[in-house]
């Protein structure tokens, strides 16, 4: 067992996600910590990729900024295990980089797992990888105990949801809806059928794509979602800062709290909840 | 026939968001019934269509001048004589036609030369459907001739500025496109790359061009071709001019890459200055397959560069990676200036002014023509009217021999 179902265990999760290395190594240790004391309950941490096809155009720059910057997987290894937060952490990435890691000759992509185990990782969200192709990650992250998140995209139904529900572990990422990432001024209305469908399943829900405000994420978690997902309107905070010339302290400031604004949303929306949900 | 895995060897699959896979089980579907079974004689209208739109057959041409500067017998499939100038139409066709089969009411394309984009436009306003068509922004510059095609043909052009704005970074802003739009809008993708069952159906479009030749060469020429020659940027008219003659081994087949300026890279910066994925690539996973790819030791995708822009990708068909690890087809590659050379030796001896992309395959044949055997045929996928500019700059620019004198214009080209 990872440490990811704890942070659904009393009350919903908050779950921030930054791109590692936006806009630099050192703001970025800041930002990341800065997210957990804004109430995170699981992080995040976006391994920068050059083609992340999923992502809208906020966290496409961040991308560019984080490579520009230096960021690779040896040093977002070395981020992790220096990073001073005790909320569980989860790796974004795109598969490519998992695959490649460790060389021609090494047991790929078991290596990549193995690494991520030992600097305390617990678990993983890559973007193009479909239950279709998950079978080598799914084993290596077995025997590692971490934990592998699905998204579940508002056009997946029937046959395709249960391979995904057999496979996901540690929380399901429920994309509110289509399209890329990016924050949004309102919530898409698909999220409710999305999570009409999950309702048999008992791994907790997380809603992300576009979700901005606290209210937002009231409104979510009001309508039976069990965590909130928010990268982008963080990472704009990021990006201005940057372009502003802000100090790391004064943008870690900010995000932290967004992140209570968010957090703060998250719980009054539990609190709306009738009947309340009980907690197992 | 069983296309489900989708694997070509250990390379190929499905490595797309989640958002797409239905779209993609759907379109593996309609591929299936449409493309492989002729359900509703879709083959039949796809083929009537490439003949009265497209123009098809095209002929395959006895070049003459050459046979006699490398004493050997040369023919050239000319797929510059289809309707747009180029072998995508084949594939652009079969696509929006599928997608009319399917109900679909969009199109969407990515184009690097723009050749694959103007393809579509005109199959588009052939087929009464909207098209949006992205384009790197440093390709539109380099062809504008295109641009205007498209828009004039009523397709939108969509630049895309991020990374170096070629066609790696208009693939991905294709599919997040379609990861939005997905359920009423269909991507033709332009080549044998992406998630299957593109690579398989984009063959099928494609192969057209070596069931013709294959036929040509028996009539024309009395054998079929000791070697098979065409350029390789993703591969589409490489598979489509290599696909009837894989089973038949006493013909060879050699893929033609990019090596533009050199072969080897700079991992500092990303950047390969070739774009020779098959030479010189190793195994990943871009765009919805497993294959060959430019990239740096993490695995981060590297710019890649051609003087032809059809070619300039870190990627490639994984069909042809799987050719290619089985020996049964060669990778190889030349340089920028042999490419800029071999269009206009070609254009100068034979009247046929080729795409760069396709000049490379005519380069290599100038340089390696003693090993190809006694009769070759190389595939012209395009013709280089969209290069013109770009051709009397970089020729000039590099001092090309062979080049025409251009000094009429005064003060200079620009």
């Amino acid at each position: 067992m990872s440490r990811i179902p704890e942070a659904f265990a009393d009350g919903p999760a908050f779950i921030p996600y930054l791109a590692v290395g936006d806009p630099d190594y050192e703001s970025s240790i800041e930002y990341v910590e800065a997210l957990e004391r804004g109430g995170a309950d699981v992080i995040e941490l976006g391994l920068p990729f050059s083609e992340p096809i999923a992502e809208g155009p906020t966290i496409q720059n961040a991308v560019v900024r984080a490579l520009e910057g230096g960021m690779t997987p040896t040093r977002f290894f070395e981020f992790v295990e220096e990073l001073d937060v005790d909320v569980p952490l989860v790796c974004m990435t795109y598969y490519n980089l998992i695959y490649r890691y460790g060389g021609e000759r090494a047991e790929r992509p078991r290596a990549f797992v193995e690494k991520a185990a030992e600097v305390g990782l617990d678990g993983f969200v890559v973007p193009d990888l479909p239950a279709e192709e998950a079978d080598p990650l799914r084993e290596a992250c077995d025997e590692f105990d971490l934990d592998l998140v699905f998204i579940v995209a508002p056009t997946t139904e029937g046959q395709r949801l249960e391979r995904i529900m057999e496979q996901v572990s540690g929380y399901v990422y429920v994309q509110a809806r289509l399209g890329v990432t990016g924050a949004r001024s309102d919530v898409s209305t698909q999220t409710d059928e999305s999570l009409g469908r999950l309702s048999d399943w008992d791994v907790p829900k997380a809603v992300g794509f576009g979700i901005k405000t606290g209210e937002h994420a009231e409104r979510i978690v009001a309508g039976g979602a069990d965590g909130i997902i928010v990268g982008s309107a963080l990472v704009d905070i990021v990006a201005e800062g940057h372009e502003n010339g802000d100090s790391a302290e004064a943008v870690a400031d900010r995000l932290e709290q967004k992140a209570r604004e968010l957090s703060e949303g998250a719980e009054k929306g539990f609190a709306q909840r009738t009947p309340h949900p009980e907690r197992t | 026939m069983s296309t489900s895995d989708g694997k070509f060897g250990r390379y190929g699959g499905q490595y797309v968001p989640e958002a797409l896979m239905p779209a993609i089980e759907e379109l593996e579907d309609a591929y299936e019934r449409y493309v492989l079974n002729n359900e509703d004689g879709f083959m039949d209208e796809f083929r009537q269509r490439l003949r009265d739109f497209g123009g098809r057959p095209t002929p395959t041409q006895y070049a003459e001048r050459l046979s006699e500067r490398y004493d050997r017998d040369v023919y050239m499939k000319r797929e510059d004589l289809l309707h747009g100038g180029a072998h995508k139409l084949n594939n652009a066709l079969g696509q929006v036609l599928l997608a009319k089969y399917m109900g679909k009411e969009r199109i969407i394309a990515e184009t690097g030369a723009g050749q694959h984009g103007t393809a579509t436009a005109m199959a588009c306003a052939h087929l009464d459907f909207d098209c949006e068509v992205y384009m790197g922004e440093r390709d539109i510059n380099r062809q504008r001739p295109n641009v205007f095609r498209m828009k004039i043909n009523g397709a939108e052009v969509n630049p895309v500025t991020v990374g170096r704005g070629t066609l790696k970074e208009a693939i991905s802003e294709t599919m997040r496109d379609w990861a939005t739009n997905v359920e009423d809008t269909h991507y033709v993708i332009g080549s044998v790359v992406g998630p299957h069952p593109f690579p398989a159906m984009v063959r099928d479009f494609q192969s057209v061009i070596s069931e013709e030749a294959r036929e040509q060469m028996r009539e024309q020429a009395g054998t079929l071709p000791d070697s098979v020659l065409a350029c390789a940027g993703g591969g589409s008219n490489t598979m489509g001019a290599f696909a009837e003659f894989v089973d038949d081994d006493g013909v060879d087949l050699y893929a033609v890459e990019a090596g533009g300026s050199s072969l080897s890279v700079d991992e500092e910066k990303g950047v390969a200055p070739n774009s020779a994925s098959l030479s010189t690539g190793g195994e990943g996973v871009l765009h919805g397959a497993r294959t060959k790819l430019l990239q740096d030791y993490d695995g981060q995708i590297m710019e890649s560069h051609s003087v032809s822009s059809g070619l300039d990708y870190a990627g490639v068909g994984p069909e042809l990676a799987y050719l290619v690890d089985e020996n049964r087809a060669t990778p190889v590659n030349v340089d920028d200036d042999a490419a800029l050379e071999a269009f206009h030796r070609l254009s100068r001896m034979e009247g046929v002014i080729p795409a760069l992309e396709t000049a490379h395959a005519f380069a290599y044949l100038e340089n390696n023509h003693e090993d190809l055997g006694d009769t070759v045929l190389v595939n012209v996928s395009g013709r280089g009217d969209k290069d013109l500019e770009s051709v009397i700059e970089e020729t000039e620019k590099r001092g090309i021999e062979n080049a025409p004198d251009m000094s009429m214009f005064s003060g200079g080209l620009r």
